[in-house]
């Protein structure tokens, strides 16, 4: 027999050996380093985005204003026709009103430059809700123009040469004057979420954008989750397992990883040209993202109808329940927790898709809100 | 109208329920049978059947509304008006009339067209109430013909089963209905592309530049048609975007996998998920109002010339997208490994870092991959970050610092000018859409493949 002596005997202690273990033991920290580091990345990262939104963002949530004190002449407003008297002149002799002196031609228009021009349709407004108010002094909070809005709010720079800014040197002689004067004021800008889009930056709001949101985000609702979850209970609980099923479920997974924008030609081509639904609708809009959400609802369904223990089947049907009542009274209440968090993962993946609504028009630059 | 065909079908269908579940309430208590099914379930079968077709009939009626009523408003306008119009000019003036209809009148339109829209608002108000009207009979019909069959023997809950059945086998239908709808419509409108634009010159052409004349007069390019550029540009951002998201996102994995403490995994999983959550709307602000100026003012501080929407920004901005799906499916991939492998390489004296290079990787390799090509089909696929990072000049060229453009970004800008349909540039963006489709699937079919063919089994 062959000798199975161990020709080697390893020096376990040795100077080579332990420096061998000392270098693996590095080599291990350093991977944990890297996957440490990855992880800051990816969070510094996050943060990074994050913060680069609030802070060139913050800034629309406060609004620059002035308060005028507007006399609303009977003179000039015709108690008959209330929505055609000449609010413009009313409401910028009161913004005059605010600094005393003298003020030749030029100075006149580059003061009243700083006046919104949706002002006076502020006091119109007021007068025409109240018709009570015409001969008495109105408090019309106004807001200012965008440039001067800017001024304010620390995002023009003062220091730069006339010509680069927005704001003329004339403009800000007033705006410091009426800074001193205490007379103007930063409130939070509820017109954000009541207005909708404008010309004029200072006006403009998101009303418009999130009711079309709403409606079409709705119609995604109603249409894709009765739709999904009955898909899903059908091939989940009562489809026969062979090649058709199999068939549906690769079927689903694709349409899951479509890219969105696919969608959206879907939704051009046969919706609004085969169907000739009207553009820019948010019934369009819904059933693109409608289906868009069907595969997702579909997969979550599927994955808590199946977390159901079998016990509770077994159960039912022990009792005497057919396979839908099963399946409609004990499974499917017991699944709902988990739907119902896919769909709102679902729902909120469609709140934020764009490529497939700019295909079907869904970009209208619309001045006020649907009703 | 649609409210009105909603009200009606609900309340006929409570009428229904409501009366099927007293009849054979008072059915079973005359004869003295015990009745097979619940009275609910009688109800319900009755009002099934009045509801279910009254509500399919009313959509049909909507979806054809509209053509019919056009159709036979062309067809009552005289003669000398309507012949020898293509169907272009037919849609125009059946626009015309529809505006005028609603409302806006534009100059002034010929007596003729305005007795039309009179006569569009007339038929349509006709066509509302003929819709109410025909979804009443429908809804009445079914309530007749099953009133007759509710009797204590009669199987209302089968029906009502049936009928559920069928309802859940149309809607597992929709989702195979809506992959042939969007095969079947970019396919049709991509072979009138490869009817005027030859498919090798499409496939293998080398120049991009879709703005030809929309009018006989108009000065502009001949319109070429060569996807070679588009699909380069895509795949150079794709690359740039796997790049940096297969470092971090694999190991982060691996550190949330292996290293890290119970606690740690608990509170940074979810905030690399939000990564994910963020709409790619957000992450193409971010790219165009921070990263690309960074980028710039980056490169020119080293000497180096950045385009304002270099693919590098794009890319970069679209792997940080990327890399929760990279992270998660990995994560998933290594905690599929069992323990009898890892417990194994540690018996043996390897430390950490060799059991996840020599044991673990290799192990999860196929769930990776798999994971990985999904991230990368993603990255193909993505329209906002490129539509509004990157260029849209096509350039051959796999520089990252220059400006390419995308398929995606090709479709977008193609589909939103003003140009007609039957124009090649609007058909180009379907033939895009095909072969973004076919990619895309066959990305997800290999990935597939792979996880399902090379997982071990161990067990």
């Amino acid at each position: 027999m062959a000798s199975i002596a161990v020709s080697e005997t390893h020096d376990w202690l040795s100077e080579d050996a332990r420096r061998r273990v000392r270098r693996r033991h590095a080599a291990d920290r350093r991977l944990r380093l890297y996957g440490l580091a990855a992880i800051g990345l990816a969070v510094g990262l996050l943060a990074v985005l994050l913060g680069s939104l609030i802070l060139s963002g913050h800034t629309a949530f406060v609004q620059t204003k002035v308060p005028l004190q507007v006399y609303v002449d009977p003179q000039t407003v015709d108690a008959d026709d209330i929505g055609g008297g000449n609010y413009r002149k009313l409401v910028r002799d009161a913004f005059r009103d605010l600094l005393p002196g003298d003020m030749n031609r030029t100075e006149q228009r580059a003061y009243q430059d700083m006046l919104s021009a949706g002002a006076p349709y502020l006091l119109r407004d007021r007068v025409m809700a109240d018709p009570a108010l015409v001969g008495q002094t109105v408090t019309v909070s106004a807001p200012l123009a965008d440039p001067i809005d800017q001024l304010h709010k620390g995002v023009t720079p003062r220091d730069v040469p006339e010509d680069q800014r927005r704001v003329s040197d004339l403009q800000l002689g007033y705006y410091d004057r009426l800074v001193e004067r205490g007379l103007i004021s930063a409130p939070f800008n509820w017109a954000l979420f009541t207005a909708a889009d404008s010309r004029f930056p200072e006006l403009a709001g998101l009303a418009g954008a999130l009711v079309g949101s709403f409606y079409a985000l709705l119609v995604c609702f109603v249409i894709s989750f009765p739709v999904g979850i009955a898909a899903a209970i059908y091939l989940e609980e009562f489809a026969r397992k062979g090649r058709w099923a199999d068939f549906v479920e690769v079927n689903i997974n694709n349409l899951a990883a479509v890219p969105s924008v696919v969608f959206g030609l879907l939704g051009l081509a046969v919706f609004l040209g085969f169907f000739g639904l009207p553009r820019s609708a948010p019934l369009v809009g819904g059933m693109v993202l409608s289906l868009m959400t069907l595969p997702t609802i579909i997969i979550v369904t599927r994955a808590a109808l199946k977390a159901v223990p079998p016990s509770i089947r077994e159960a039912a049907l022990g009792v005497g329940a057919s396979r839908h009542q099963v399946v409609l009274h004990h499974v499917l209440p017991l699944a709902m927790p988990g739907i119902l968090t896919g769909t709102i993962i679902g729902l909120a993946q469609a709140l934020g898709e764009t490529a497939p609504l700019l295909l079907i028009g869904m970009n209208a630059f619309i001045t006020s809100a649907p009703g | 109208m649609f409210e009105l065909v909603i009200v009606t079908v609900v309340t006929l269908g409570a009428l229904g329920y409501l009366m099927a579940r007293r009849r054979v309430v008072a059915m079973a208590a005359a004869s003295g049978v015990h009745s097979h099914s619940l009275p609910s379930y009688h109800g319900t079968f009755v009002a099934l059947w009045v509801g279910v077709p009254a509500l399919l009939l009313s959509l049909i009626w909507l979806l054809l509304q509209d053509s019919v009523i056009d159709s036979l408003i062309l067809a009552s306008l005289p003669e000398r008006m309507t012949e020898g119009l293509d169907a272009a000019r037919r849609s125009l003036v059946i626009s015309e009339i529809r505006s005028i209809a609603g409302g806006q009148v534009f100059g002034e339109p010929r007596p003729e067209i305005i007795a039309a829209a009179e006569r569009l608002n007339a038929w349509s108000g006709l066509a509302g109430w003929a819709m109410v009207a025909t979804c009443a009979a429908a809804g009445l019909l079914g309530l007749l013909v099953t009133r007759r069959r509710i009797r204590p023997e009669f199987r209302a809950r089968h029906g009502v089963e049936r009928i559920l059945d069928n309802l859940m086998i149309a809607c597992a239908v929709v989702a195979i209905v809506t992959t042939l709808g969007i095969v079947t419509s970019l396919l049709f409108e991509a072979f009138r592309f490869f009817d005027r634009i030859p498919l090798g010159e499409f496939l293998f052409g080398l120049n991009w530049e879709p703005q030809i004349a929309i009018r006989a007069d108009q000065v502009a390019g001949h319109g070429a048609f060569g996807a070679v550029p588009v699909f380069l540009g895509t795949l150079v951002i794709a690359f740039i975007a796997m790049a940096v998201a297969i470092p971090v996102g694999l190991l982060s994995a691996i550190y949330l996998a292996e290293y890290s403490g119970p606690r740690f995994r608990q509170a940074f999983k979810p905030v690399l998920e939000i990564l994910a959550g963020i709409p790619t709307v957000v992450y193409g602000f971010f790219a165009v109002l921070t990263v690309a100026p960074a980028m710039r003012a980056f490169g020119a501080a080293i000497g180096l010339d950045v385009a304002p929407n270099s693919a590098l920004a794009a890319g970069g901005v679209m792997g940080i997208m990327i890399i929760p799906f990279i992270s998660s499916l990995s994560d998933d991939a290594l905690n599929a490994v069992p323990r009898s492998l890892r417990d194994g390489s540690y018996a043996i004296g390897a430390t950490k870092a060799e059991t996840i290079k020599h044991v673990l990787l290799p192990a999860a390799l196929p769930g990776i991959m798999g994971g990985v090509l999904l991230a990368l089909s993603r990255a193909i696929g993505e329209t906002m970050i490129v539509v509004m990072a990157a260029g849209l000049i096509a350039k051959m060229t796999v520089n990252p610092l220059d400006s390419v453009t995308t398929v995606t970004v090709q479709i977008v800008t193609l589909l939103i000018g003003d140009t007609e349909f039957d124009n090649p540039k609007t058909l180009a963006a379907f033939a895009l859409g095909l072969m973004l489709f076919l990619v895309t699937l066959g990305l997800n079919i290999v990935a597939l493949r792979i996880v399902q063919r090379y997982r071990e089994q161990y067990d």
